[in-house]
């Protein structure tokens, strides 16, 4: 079943009269419950794909549909729901709030859910749990390292359950054993739980663990390959 | 439910700024102090002064010559030479004024006084005996006139304690006399210290009989006041309305209009003193309130950085759900949240201070001065600093509303 639909999808930004196209037609299809890895040069286009993707932003022009509804069907305050509810996002500096501990810090989009907030805790522990971070519970985010932080992120994108991930360079701040750490963690999200996951990278070690990588390049999709040895990194899992 | 999580993110966020939040509400706090202080020693004031004006006693009318001033412009009609001994005498009458218990003319004004080579300008007030009880005072030394020495025309006077002090420094006054304009004093009696009374000041005063200070010091044939007392507070309306028609009849008026005398009751007092405080508070209270405003635009200003500096944290908020909505209440929610914790700081520290400076005037210039606090400006304190919080907090909340969520993310 088709999760994401890319027919042509532009975007260009104007600023302050200069016109810089970041995407120039790109089209392609995502099912559900598939890992993706988006790769390219910086410049090429990935992070901006990303936010339109993500219902951070709209294209110039181009279709994009998700889920079965196009962008432009949704209000600026339906996306915030859509966002809410069916996605979760990775970024790479981790983007936690400052002084809130691990448990606050997954509890936020909870916050915007509607959801009664005596499930919070149950629903959040449940998420910083499968990141393996339950002993860190009312650690404040400072207190924790790089893949701690990260994987507090993950729960984060994962308390609410979403149908996709985007995980925006989620390794590129972290030291390597911390970052295969991380990447198992999805790999794992999207084997066991049907997680859709789309990712961004440039490297291409940690692309190859996904099942399908889109390359990019100047604002264009240039290859769609399936990964035929997909390495794995399930020893870094206890 | 969804306002109480929007406040519990606010606080949150100005927890986590708490040295920035406690600077941002400085302008509040100060406003609202300013406020709380002047309107509670207002209200202090007030209370003193009307306390001062209860001393009077809610029984006396002063009858007081010329047309009742409304206006700067009719100020000079006030000295007038409308009361005569003969109104004294109709309103002596009991057919007349049934009610009167007590009657007392009173002139007055200032005369220099010399004893030996010192001098001194006291108020003279000319009156009879009645003076000390209708006014609630009393000699430290020696006595009152009597009824006898005011028909007598006698030559004594009671001095007040600065004139002593003034006149004779350490030396006996008692028994020595004194020169008012031509004529020679001998000196009955000392009063003791009374204090700054509002009306009446007795420390610098002279009191002597109305018939001597008539005739030998003011050279005149009226009255400035007649002091009327009703038997019981009940009786003060019908008493108005006896003494008017009496003094009517005494002038030959009978168009009320052309009255050339008022009454004044403690009760007119009570409202003119009233009236003026709050005037005055009123007047102090709205400059304090301009600083509000400053303050309002000082906490806009530094939530406009706060807002900037937090991009990041907006655009973390918007891509994991918040709405443009989320977002604007609850930087709003924190300007409200800071500015009334400011407004509550500044009632405190203003009823603190109002309290202490109620302590000091009530040491230093031994007045009866009670610390009032001001539960209506307390209020009102709080109320106009929510409004500042949400009329300045505004705009941040907007800003912060409408910032994108990548350009938000992307921003270092």
């Amino acid at each position: 079943m088709v999760l994401i639909e890319a027919r042509d999808l532009e975007k260009t930004y104007w600023d302050d009269g200069v016109v810089t196209p970041a995407l120039r037609g790109v089209s392609f299809d995502i099912k559900k419950g598939e890992f993706v890895a988006i790769m390219g040069p910086s410049g090429s286009g990935k992070s901006t794909l990303l936010h339109l993707l993500g219902f951070l932003d709209r294209p110039t022009s181009g279709l994009y549909r998700f889920d079965g509804r196009a962008i432009d069907e949704h209000s600026d305050h339906d996306l915030a729901e859509v966002r809410n509810r069916k996605m979760g996002f990775v970024f790479q500096t981790f983007n936690l709030l400052p002084r809130a501990t691990t448990l606050e810090n997954v509890k936020l989009p909870l916050l915007y859910s509607g959801i009664p907030e005596k499930k919070w805790n149950h629903m959040a522990e449940e998420a910083i749990e499968a990141v393996g971070l339950t002993h860190r519970l009312h650690h404040e985010s400072s207190q924790l390292s790089g893949g701690e932080r990260q994987r507090v992120a993950i729960a984060r994108a994962l308390v609410l359950t979403p149908e996709i991930i985007f995980a925006d360079e989620p390794t590129g701040n972290l030291d390597s054993k911390s970052g295969q750490a991380v990447m198992s963690i999805l790999e794992k999200l999207n084997r066991t739980r049907g997680h859709t996951i789309v990712l961004i990278t440039h490297e291409t070690y940690t692309a190859e663990q996904a099942e399908r990588i889109l390359h990019l390049m100047d604002g264009e999709l240039v290859k769609d390959e399936k990964v035929k040895a997909r390495r794995t990194s399930d020893h870094f899992i206890k | 439910m969804v306002f109480r999580r929007a406040l519990g993110t606010s606080w949150k966020g100005l927890n986590t700024h708490r040295t920035r939040s406690a600077l941002t509400i400085l302008g509040i706090v100060i406003g609202v102090t300013a406020i709380i202080l002047i309107v509670s020693l207002g209200e202090g004031a007030q209370a003193l002064i009307l306390g001062e004006v209860q001393s009077i006693g809610a029984k006396t009318i002063a009858v007081v010559p010329g047309r009742e001033p409304k206006g700067p412009s009719d100020f000079l009609s006030t000295f007038t030479d409308s009361l005569k001994q003969k109104d004294i005498d109709a309103l002596s009458r009991t057919t007349n004024a049934p009610h009167i218990s007590r009657i007392m003319p009173i002139v007055f004004g200032s005369q220099s006084a010399s004893y030996g080579g010192e001098t001194y300008r006291p108020t003279i007030y000319g009156a009879t005996p009645l003076f000390a009880d209708i006014y609630n005072i009393a000699p430290v030394e020696g006595r009152i006139f009597n009824d006898d020495e005011v028909r007598g025309y006698a030559d004594v006077v009671i001095i007040g304690n600065k004139v002593a002090e003034e006149l004779f420094g350490n030396e006996e006054a008692l028994g020595k006399r004194i020169r008012i304009k031509e004529k020679s004093f001998r000196v009955i009696g000392v009063l003791g210290a009374a204090g700054q009374s509002l009306f009446l000041n007795f420390d610098t005063a002279a009191i002597v009989p109305y018939t001597t200070a008539q005739q030998y010091i003011f050279g005149i044939k009226y009255f400035h006041r007649i002091v009327v007392e009703a038997d019981t507070e009940a009786n003060v309306p019908a008493t108005i309305e006896d003494v008017k028609a009496t003094l009517r009849a005494s002038h030959g008026i009978d168009n009320p209009e052309k009255d050339d005398f008022f009454l004044e009751t403690q009760a007119d007092a009570m409202e003119t003193v009233g009236t003026i405080t709050n005037v005055l508070t009123l007047f102090l209270a709205a400059v304090a309130a301009i600083s509000l405003v400053v303050g309002g635009v000082g906490i806009m200003n530094i939530m406009l950085v706060s807002v900037t500096e937090r991009t990041r944290e907006i655009g973390l908020r918007k891509a994991v759900g918040a709405k443009d909505t989320d977002i604007m209440l609850q930087f709003l929610l924190e300007a409200v949240i800071l500015t009334v914790l400011g407004g509550l700081a500044g009632i405190m520290l203003g009823a603190f201070f109002s309290f202490l400076i109620s302590l000091v005037l009530g040491r230093t210039l031994a007045v009866n001065w009670e610390f009032v606090f001001p539960f209506g400006a307390a209020a009102l304190g709080i109320a106009v600093a929510a409004v500042v919080g949400l009329v300045f907090g505004l705009y941040p909340a907007r800003v912060a509303s409408k910032k994108s969520p990548i350009e938000a993310l992307r921003y270092e």
